[in-house]
């Protein structure tokens, strides 16, 4: 990893974004840590069903991306997506209504974790299939020249889904024909048990980049500045008609894949490494925030997770009579 | 809708290219997108003269990356357009089918009935054409096992008119299959545009003595059947269910209570066909009261679409074939 060039890009994302938006972007990073730290405490208890890809860790990523991003933008997420689903604006509330299935939830309680969407704000959804919001976000940038706006897409995924074809079709595609596609890749180090450097046989996943023609850069995910700078160029290329980027963002989850992983393939002192480069130390740690400061504002985080579980507990189950709904419109 | 009697008549594949136009220039969210659709004109000629009218920004050629063009569908669906994709033979849809059968079909249930996905697959199936295995394939029925998914096969022009404008109108991902042997059949056809409802069958012909369901080629195939038969005294009444899932049953079931005896003819391979679905349906409705024999099922063999001619030939329901199956169940031989 060139680290010289992180620095750059910390240096030029410095110019960029003012202390009240970094201390905008400390709060949500707080907030999706704790929303996710929540969903596994209901998990334990037993109130959410099925399984959760947490993205403790992660957090700048998610934060630093949607923060270069404007209302009007798109987003495809990865199934690993609550942290971009609350940074793109998402309301807790009805986020927490879904993981636990309820019909007030996002999608009515008939997505959960993997599925949440909200498509009137332009979430186009998460998605449980590795790779598979790429050729979508194709037809997205198609639909946006088509409509002459000035929007961008932005699709999410892991370093897994850049070895499937979707991907090579994908960028090729929005390449070709210069489509306003940033894509966006969390290497979070692992595609479930299989690590990059045995999956792939290249340093930087951003060097694909180069196969297609199109802009290529890796930053240091866990610093929310050097992400938002990265996106925020790629939306300046993406909107000037300059077409897509592929922004690889080095990260680390902390949990294990899912829930049933007992992380096998990695040693203790590897997530140590990792914990050390936390993104929300390192974000309060530049802020100059005081122990006290940056309590208070977890606490902030968690009074909203504790009232946005609240919401969900209260909220109704779907109605089996209405089982059919949604299949056709 | 308008009356086919007494207009012009074209071709099939003009059919489909009239209803690719007209719903064009009625809507400028409708784009077509595919391999070699522009300048070529598409394997089949379907889009023939359609770049030179509305040009590349609205009908585009892709690579062949069938995922990607999959996808690019859903993607444009999701955000206001109507896009038309093509596939270029039904074969190929395999290397599309994670963004069509886990994509296109469920995002609108997976978000609680908050997105609509209103596109449709376009994609020529069938054999005959000496395309041997990997381009014959009729595999219509792993889409009508896909809640969410439309499946439409138009059997004449006026249908594949009237049933096109009306899936490109509709909200939900469509697959519109085609039948390469049929692009050249001719028959009426109106001017103007009109929409056939999607999920009505088509009554092709009455008849009292044996109710034959029948799917795209085998329609046409039938009413040739349905000549012969003529001449024994043996009246066949042909039901074409036009489009296979949603699926109105209502008509065919009437048809069995009236005729007592049903033959269901399709091209692709019997075991698991859509064929096992329609037979299902008349024994699980109050037609099973009146059937006066077993129902049949007479559908392609059990084996890839071979090579040579002759094999082909026998490989999937011919004229004959249905001639003399319906003959047995006629005459009470099962």
């Amino acid at each position: 990893m060139a680290k010289s060039k992180n620095a750059q890009t910390s240096q030029a994302a410095k110019r960029k974004l003012s202390e009240k938006q970094l201390h905008e972007m400390l709060y949500t990073m707080m907030l999706i840590r704790r929303f996710e730290e929540k969903a596994l405490d209901l998990y334990s208890l037993g109130k959410v069903h099925g399984t959760m890809h947490l993205s403790i860790g992660q957090e700048a990523t998610a934060v630093g991306a949607s923060g270069a991003l404007t209302q009007q933008d798109y987003l495809l997420n990865t199934h690993r997506g609550h942290g971009h689903c609350l940074a793109w604006g998402s309301q807790a509330d009805l986020m927490m209504a879904e993981f636990m299935g309820k019909e007030t939830g996002y999608c009515r309680g008939r997505g959960g974790s993997m599925h949440i969407a909200n498509v009137d704000a332009n979430n186009l959804g998460a998605n449980g299939i590795v790779a598979g919001g790429l050729p979508i976000s194709v037809g997205v940038g198609l639909s946006i020249r088509a409509r002459n706006t000035e929007q961008v897409v932005m699709v999410v995924f892991g370093d897994g889904a850049s070895n499937e074809g979707a991907f090579h079709e994908s960028i090729n595609m929005a390449s070709i024909w210069n489509l306003p596609v940033i894509f966006l890749c969390e290497n979070n180090q692992y595609a479930m048990s299989m690590p990059v450097e045995k999956s792939m046989n290249i340093d930087r996943i951003s060097d694909r980049a180069a196969a297609y023609g199109i802009e290529g850069v890796t930053v240091d995910g866990n610093d929310v500045e050097a992400v938002y700078e990265a996106v925020h160029n790629a939306r300046q290329r993406a909107i000037a008609g300059k077409g897509p980027t592929l922004i690889e963002c080095n990260t680390y989850r902390y949990m294990g894949h899912s829930k049933s992983d007992r992380q096998a393939y990695r040693t203790r002192d590897e997530v140590k490494t990792w914990m050390d480069k936390d993104p929300i130390e390192r974000l309060a740690g530049h802020l100059d925030m005081s122990k006290k400061d940056k309590d208070g504002l977890f606490k902030k985080a968690e009074a909203e997770i504790e009232k946005a579980v609240e919401f969900a507990e209260a909220s109704p189950e779907p109605d089996v009579a209405d089982i059919m709904e949604g299949v056709y419109a | 809708m308008p009356s086919p009697n007494g207009t012009r008549e074209i071709t099939y594949v003009e059919a489909v290219r009239e209803a690719l136009t007209q719903s064009m220039q009625a809507d400028e969210r409708v784009f077509l997108i595919g391999e070699d659709i522009g300048v070529y004109g598409g394997a089949f000629g379907v889009s023939a003269g359609m770049h030179a009218e509305f040009g590349g920004e609205r009908v585009i050629d892709t690579p062949i990356s069938e995922a990607a063009i999959v996808g690019a569908c859903v993607g444009a669906a999701l955000t206001g357009m109507r896009p038309v994709g093509e596939i270029q033979f039904m074969d190929f849809i395999t290397l599309g089918m994670e963004q069509l059968v886990l994509q296109a079909a469920k995002v609108r249930f997976m978000f609680g009935g908050k997105a609509t996905v209103p596109m449709v697959l376009r994609t020529p199936g069938g054999s005959g054409t000496g395309a041997a295995a990997q381009h014959s394939e009729s595999l219509e029925t792993w889409f009508t096992h896909v809640p969410g998914l439309k499946v439409v096969m138009p059997s004449s022009p006026y249908d594949a008119k009237g049933l096109l404008m009306a899936a490109i109108q509709d909200e939900n991902p469509v697959i519109f299959v085609e039948h390469k042997l049929l692009y050249k059949v001719s028959g009426p056809v109106p001017e103007e545009p009109y929409t056939i409802p999607l999920g009505e069958p088509n009554i092709v012909r009455e008849g009292k003595h044996l109710t034959v369901v029948a799917t795209s080629i085998m329609v046409q195939r039938a009413k040739q059947a349905a000549e012969e038969l003529a001449k024994e005294g043996i009246e066949i009444e042909i039901v074409d269910p036009r489009t296979l899932n949603p699926f109105d049953d209502s008509l065919m079931i009437q048809s069995v209570v009236k005729t007592g005896k049903a033959l269901v003819v399709h091209e692709a391979v019997k075991t698991s066909g859509y064929g096992a679905e329609l037979v299902s349906r008349i024994v699980e409705s109050e037609a099973f009261d009146y059937l006066d024999a077993p129902v049949r099922r007479l559908a392609g063999l059990d084996i890839p679409i071979p090579y040579n001619r002759n094999l082909e030939y026998h490989a999937v329901p011919q004229v004959e074939n249905i001639v003399a199956e319906a003959r047995k169940l006629v005459r009470g031989e099962y």
